[in-house]
């Protein structure tokens, strides 16, 4: 027999379901995640390499996870400030996912981590769907990348809980306009902080670290309106379907959690 | 491109009900994709192919069913297309948006399948709760 089946599943609802998982893992040993994403050459190493260093220097238990598609060499870099550093190859794949990372972790990330950087893999597009069980997404862009990466990149940045400027010592040299910039960030995620980073002059680094260690303090974050109502996020990831049955009025069911937004 | 994770995301969904259900044969499958996905329709539906292969899916049709941004003001108590790229503060007032609406969906909606022998093309049209 011919049936039409109303499933009404997210399809990102397993990512979802195992970073939740992780968030609450992670949550019970006492580390926080913080999610960096940008283009490929926006500086988010170099910013990082100064930002371990400083929590080394303050004792912060911290590591860092980078993911490219080849090479160890920012692993390589990261690993200089001396705090544990491991670097994922994904043989091409464009983002990570929760289940990627959780396999990464086990057996690596030492038991009193506070923070645990992870550096995605270069690439404003792909990794904005998937929650990795964060509790800080930072969204990094540097003066070089024109004023309207915000609103070409809506998705990446609207997402954001913490939005960074980096390679400001050059900003007027390529003549960034910062007042459209942070006017396309408002466009796409109303209320979100913007900081100003320059890993050469030194500006605004600790920012990155103030705002991660406030996280995973509990401290409230920034809650991107695109992120959409969070107490639906477990009602999508809620997948058990093993009780079909027979509707009367077919053409009139609606269902409540169609236009609940899936995922973060 | 996440398109061929998303597409293998769909049909394994889809594959593991079917097999619940003790379908035989997946014909289509719609999929809500909301203007805020970050999905290429086009894109999708050249995995989705891939990924069917060798699967229940085989030669399923992928419907997808775009659905627009949509955001709510809570002072002027009005919702508006919030276009793309998306404005998410009010055009009446400035403010920020109380919330999306809806514009990131990703879900599958209808799946059309057969169960048992093929019979008349009578479809039933029943509902599963998730």
């Amino acid at each position: 027999m011919c049936r039409v089946v109303d499933l009404q599943q997210a399809v990102l609802a397993k990512n979802d379901d195992c970073a939740e998982q992780l968030r609450a893992d992670l949550a019970a040993r006492g580390t926080a995640v913080v999610n960096l994403l940008s283009s490929p050459g926006s500086g988010k190493t170099a910013l990082l390499e100064l930002e371990l260093a400083l929590a080394a220097r303050r004792g912060v238990p911290v590591a860092a996870l980078t993911a490219d598609l080849a090479t160890e060499n920012d692993a390589v870099r990261l690993a200089r400030s001396g705090v544990p550093v491991k670097q994922v190859l994904t043989d091409g794949l464009c983002h990570l996912e929760a289940r990627m990372l959780g396999g990464h972790l086990d057996g690596w990330l030492p038991a009193d981590t506070r923070l645990l950087f992870v550096e995605n893999v270069g690439n404003l597009v792909c990794p904005a769907s998937y929650d990795l069980g964060e509790s800080l997404r930072v969204v990094l862009a540097s003066v070089t990348e024109g004023e309207d990466k915000p609103v070409k990149y809506p998705t990446a940045f609207g997402l954001a809980n913490l939005v960074v400027v980096t390679k400001t010592d050059i900003a007027g040299a390529v003549g960034f306009d910062e007042a459209a910039f942070r006017r396309h960030v408002q466009q796409v995620n109303p209320g979100v902080e913007v900081v100003l980073t320059s890993a050469r002059s030194g500006a605004g680094v600790g920012a990155l670290l103030d705002r991660a260690l406030a996280a995973a303090d509990g401290a409230p974050v920034h809650s991107p309106v695109m992120a959409g109502r969070q107490p639906d996020r477990h009602h999508h990831g809620d997948h058990d379907h093993d009780h079909t049955h027979s509707h009367d009025h077919p053409a009139a069911h609606t269902h409540a959690d169609v236009a609940a937004v899936p995922g973060r | 491109m996440h398109e061929m994770s998303i597409a293998t995301a769909v049909v394994d969904q889809v594959a593991e009900a079917a097999r619940a259900a003790g379908a035989t044969t997946v014909t289509s499958v719609r999929l809500l994709v909301g203007e805020l996905a970050g999905v290429v329709p086009d894109s999708l539906a050249f995995c989705f192919e891939l990924a069917c292969a060798g699967t229940v899916l085989a030669g399923a049709e992928l419907v997808p069913v775009p659905v627009p941004g949509r955001a709510r003001c809570g002072p002027c108590a009005r919702e508006w297309a919030v276009g793309m790229p998306p404005d998410l503060c009010c055009p009446l007032c400035g403010t920020a948006a109380d919330e999306l609406v809806s514009g990131r969906e990703l879900q599958i909606a209808g799946v059309r399948w057969h169960d048992g022998p093929a019979q008349a093309p009578t479809c039933e049209r029943i509902h599963e709760e998730s």
